[in-house]
Parts: structure tokens; sequence; C-alpha cells
């Protein structure tokens, strides 16, 4: 069963296409990851699916509704967690969740049980009390992904989500997002740059280049695509992203600065 | 424990214990709970550091211990027949809420850095809540303000009125100031959206909204110009409720209804184009 799917997903910057006429379909329960070097409309795609963009041509459905004329009902659907810190430094974790679970309209009979289940999940309870601004980047990631916990979406939307983190954090973050889909049910979409987390974690994937979707596939498919013995999904990514994973695409002077304050501001 | 099973239009069925997504419009009990939710979030971290109220509290002491004095020793403001420093402690007040609210708009470019506005925007809170909410938030502080302002004043000897039905009308006043002047920043915020660009045009906006006002002098004494400006000024109103309500003896030039009603239609405007103009900080 499809449950998000793009026709002609289209947007333009001025001169600049974004994303160019994306076609994509998840189906329910699956791990999807969107693969591709900074600048190929990645985070485009996502903020479109998200409605924080309108298109400029094309459209998608997310759990049943149309981003463009239902955007209110997408956001009901949705659980969404931005490349950047999405949870407030001067609150504590538990100020958090109860935050994003009124703001998300989950009803006072069960709102108490969610957030002690989501600080189970997050493997925050000792933590709870104390501010987030003193939670190490994994804490951050975990308590942002256990959000999720709190009103259940269809479709989750990870931007980027073990970026700076280190290897144990990363396994953990692996390891909740396989525990959404099995034990809850929840479809997850992600953006990656790292190709042993979308050989390891993603169901499908489509490799993203200029706007384009340039492959798409399971991991193993996508290898074998490749016309070679043992091929590794770096490998592939070359192959259709037209230049090997390097340094040359890493963001801007103001991106890094950016990323690198956010991260010293979370201490 | 109830789980929420709703028939949906969608073909997929819905998870278990999911929210159900709001048909289009969402009910005024909910709207007023998300904003209520924003208002109170900003109380937990007010009580998690209450320093910052202290800190704030050093201009307005400022400006009624050095410059009330001694304009009030001067005696070349015609005030209508109160002391100087009595004249001057509302409009000290609506300068320091003016202060704290033009502070929002930074807040909100912080919290675009960060990612937690992207995250706002995707939650099926409705975007005039979240604004309406910023408004209140800025409103709390304002009141933290105006305790250490009515505080101080009394200290310095200016006659206090002291009836509640006026305390009332006061926090309403420095409620609706705040509102009114954090919306606008951000409004600015969400069109210049990088924090150096705001630091400037805050600095640009914020003295001539208190000059261009009636805050330290009556506007009869402007010149034409200035006149016209602070008339269409929505501190001038603040102020001129503040001024009958805070002190005894104080008079509105305006009737404090009108006051209110203007300020209730600047926020009104405001709200809706904050609201519009929100989601663009997350494009």
């Amino acid at each position: 069963m499809t449950i998000l799917e793009t026709s002609a997903l289209t947007r333009r910057f001025g001169d600049l296409t974004a994303a160019d006429g994306v076609n994509l379909a998840v189906a329910a329960g699956e791990v999807f990851g969107l693969l591709g070097p900074n600048g190929a409309g990645k985070t485009t795609v996502i903020k479109m699916l998200t409605t924080l963009l309108p298109p400029t041509a094309g459209t998608a459905t997310v759990a049943g509704f149309d981003i463009r004329h239902h955007p209110a009902r997408v956001r009901a659907s949705i659980g969404y967690v931005p490349q950047l810190v999405s949870v407030d430094g001067a609150l504590t974790g538990y100020e958090n969740l109860l935050f994003f679970a009124k703001l998300y309209g989950v009803s006072r009979t069960v709102r108490a049980g969610r957030i002690e289940e989501a600080l189970d999940f997050a493997g925050l309870a000792e933590a709870a009390g104390r501010k987030v601004r003193g939670y190490s980047g994994g804490m951050v990631r975990r308590l942002e992904l256990g959000m999720a916990l709190l009103h259940r979406p269809r479709v989750l939307f990870l931007d980027e989500p073990t970026v700076g983190l280190d290897p144990v954090a990363r396994q953990a973050v692996w390891r909740q997002v396989r525990r959404l889909t099995q034990d809850f049910g929840m479809t997850v979409f992600l953006t990656t740059h790292f190709m042993d987390e979308a050989d390891v974690l993603c169901d499908r994937l489509a490799i993203m280049n200029k706007g384009r979707v340039a492959a798409l596939g399971s991991p193993e498919e996508l290898k074998r695509s490749v016309q070679r013995a043992e091929a590794t999904l770096d490998q592939v990514f070359a192959h259709y992203s037209g230049h090997p994973l390097e340094t040359e695409h890493e963001g801007n002077y103001r991106d890094i600065s950016q990323s690198r304050r956010n991260l010293a501001r979370l201490g | 424990m109830k789980e929420i099973i709703a028939t949906s239009p969608n073909p997929a069925a819905i998870l278990p214990g999911s929210v159900e997504p709001p048909a289009g419009h969402v009910s005024p009990a909910r709207w007023l709970g998300q904003c209520l939710t924003v208002a109170e979030m900003e109380l937990h971290k007010l009580c998690h550091d209450p320093t910052e109220l202290l800190t704030r509290a050093i201009q307005p002491a400022l400006w009624l211990m050095v410059f009330g004095e001694v304009f009030t020793r001067v005696h070349a403001i015609p005030t209508g027949g109160v002391p100087y420093l009595d004249f001057l402690a509302p409009g000290v007040l609506a300068q320091s809420v003016l202060f704290i609210a033009i502070f929002y708009g930074i807040a909100v470019i912080w919290e675009r850095d960060l990612g937690l506005v992207h995250k706002l925007l995707v939650s099926p809170a409705s975007r005039a809540a979240l604004v309406l909410g910023k408004a209140l938030s800025a409103g709390v502080r304002g009141l933290s303000q105006a305790v250490i302002v009515y505080l101080l004043a009394w200290l310095l000897g200016v006659q206090m009125n002291w009836h509640l039905p006026a305390m009332l009308g006061m926090a309403f006043t420095v409620l609706l100031g705040a509102a009114v002047f954090s919306t606008f920043s951000l409004i600015i915020a969400c069109i210049v959206k990088t924090r150096e660009r705001f630091m400037g045009i805050g600095q640009i906006l914020t003295m001539p909204l208190f000059f261009a006002s009636n805050a330290m002098y009556p506007i009869a004494l402007m010149p034409g110009w200035l006149k016209v400006i602070a008339h269409v000024n929505p501190l001038t109103y603040e102020v001129d409720a503040m001024r009958a309500l805070m002190i005894h003896g104080g008079a509105s030039a305006y009737g404090v209804g009108f006051d209110f009603g203007v300020l209730l239609l600047a926020m009104a405007a405001l709200t809706v184009i904050g609201a519009r103009l929100y989601p663009n900080l997350a494009r």
C-alpha cells in the first residue's frame, strides 16, 4: 500500500531548479532513504512533503492527503525532525515533550502516559528533568525521535538524522528508527549522505542528483545495477551522481558556521 | 487509556493512537489552547532563569532615578499638574515593555537558526495561534516588568493608583502593548530573516518609536511633522492608557476605551500579517 506518492514534484528558486519532476512512491511501513550530495535537492523535497515549502509544479499525497490542497491535514498526519535542532534548549526534556504533546493535540487522558513512553523510548527517563541545553548531541536526537511517540504520525520525516553524531549515537538512532517502523507501524522517510546508513537502515533508496531522481531501488538492486562485482553503495552513488561523495559539496561557509554554532550552543 | 480510531476519507487506516487529522479549521478551544501552550512554555523558561528579569530592570531604574529625578527639578515640561516623575513613570514602563517586545524578533530568528521554527510549522497548530502565543509570552514578560516599575516608582514617591480595576486595566494595557510590538518585531524578523540585519533594523526602529510618542513629553510640544508620526504610533495610545490607569491624578488625552480600540485593531492587523509571513521563516 502506498502511503506517500509524488507526481512530477518540482520547485524552482529563480533560475535554479532544486527539485525537478520528482516521482516517488513509498509503501506504508518502509524506511525510505533519499540519498544525494548537498545541493541535490533532498531538503527541498522534504520541505515540500512536510508543507513547509509550496511546490512550483506537480504535487504529492502524504497519508492520503494532497500537500497543496490539504496542508493542515498532512501536518496532522506526519512528524518531522529537521536537520538542525528542533527542541528548546532552555526547557527540560520533559517540558519539550509536554509542549509538543499539547501543540499536537494529544488528549489530556493519554498525555502523561505518552510522555512517559517517549522518555523511555529515548532512554531519557533519568535526564527528563534536566535542561536540554546540557544534553549531548545523541540525547537531543533521541529526544526528537521520541517525540514521534506522542502523536503517532503515520509518516515520519527525518532530515539528515545522524549528522554530527558519534558512531555509538548513530547506532542508537538507527535502532530507534527501526523500532518506530516495526513496533509502531510508522513509515519513515529520511535523507542522508552516509552510504552505510542508507545500506543498513533503508528498505528502498532514491539517489538524487541535481534535483532529479537518478536511481531508485533497494540497496541490493542498486548495487546489482552498476554491472560491477561486489559493488559498494559508495560506488553506486558515484555512478549515479557523477562524482564520488567528497568534500567539494560540503556546503558553504554560512551553512558550516551555522551548524557548528548550533552544536556549540547545545554544549 | 482510550485509543482514538477515527474513520477517515483516506485509503489507509489510522495507526492506533494517532491524533485524528483536524478537518480544515481548528476549534476555538483548541486554538486558544495552542496560544496558551506557547505562553506557558515561555513562563517555564522564565522560571528556569529569572535573572534576566532583574537585568532588564536596570534600564527603567536608570530612566526613573536619573533622567526622571533631574527633569522633575527642571519644571520645563507641562504635565497637566502632576510631578514630572509621575508623568514619566508610565512612559518608562511602556518603554521597558517595548524593548522586551522588540527582542522577540531576535528570539524568533534564533529559533529559526536552530530548526525549532520548522518543527512548529510542521505541527498541526494554527499559525495565527503560534504568533499570538508568542505575543502573549511577550505580555507575560511585560507584566513582570510592570511589577518592577510599579515598585520602583512607588519607592521614588510617585503617587500610584492602587485601585484594583485600574490595575487590571494596566495589566491588560501591558499585555496589549507587548503583543502589538512583539508581533511587529516578528513580522520584521520574517522579512529580514538574519540576526545581523535584524539588529540593525531593530535599533533604527526602537528609538524613533519611543521618542515619537508621548512617553517622555506631551505631544502638544512637538513640531507638526512629529505630531503626525506620534498620532499613528501605537505606543502613544499605550502610554495614554497607562497614564490614566497607573498614576494618581493621571488623565487620558484620547479616552482609555479609544486607546484600547486602537491597540486591539493594531494587534488584529499585525497578527493576520504575522501569521501569513511566519511560514516564510522555514522556506
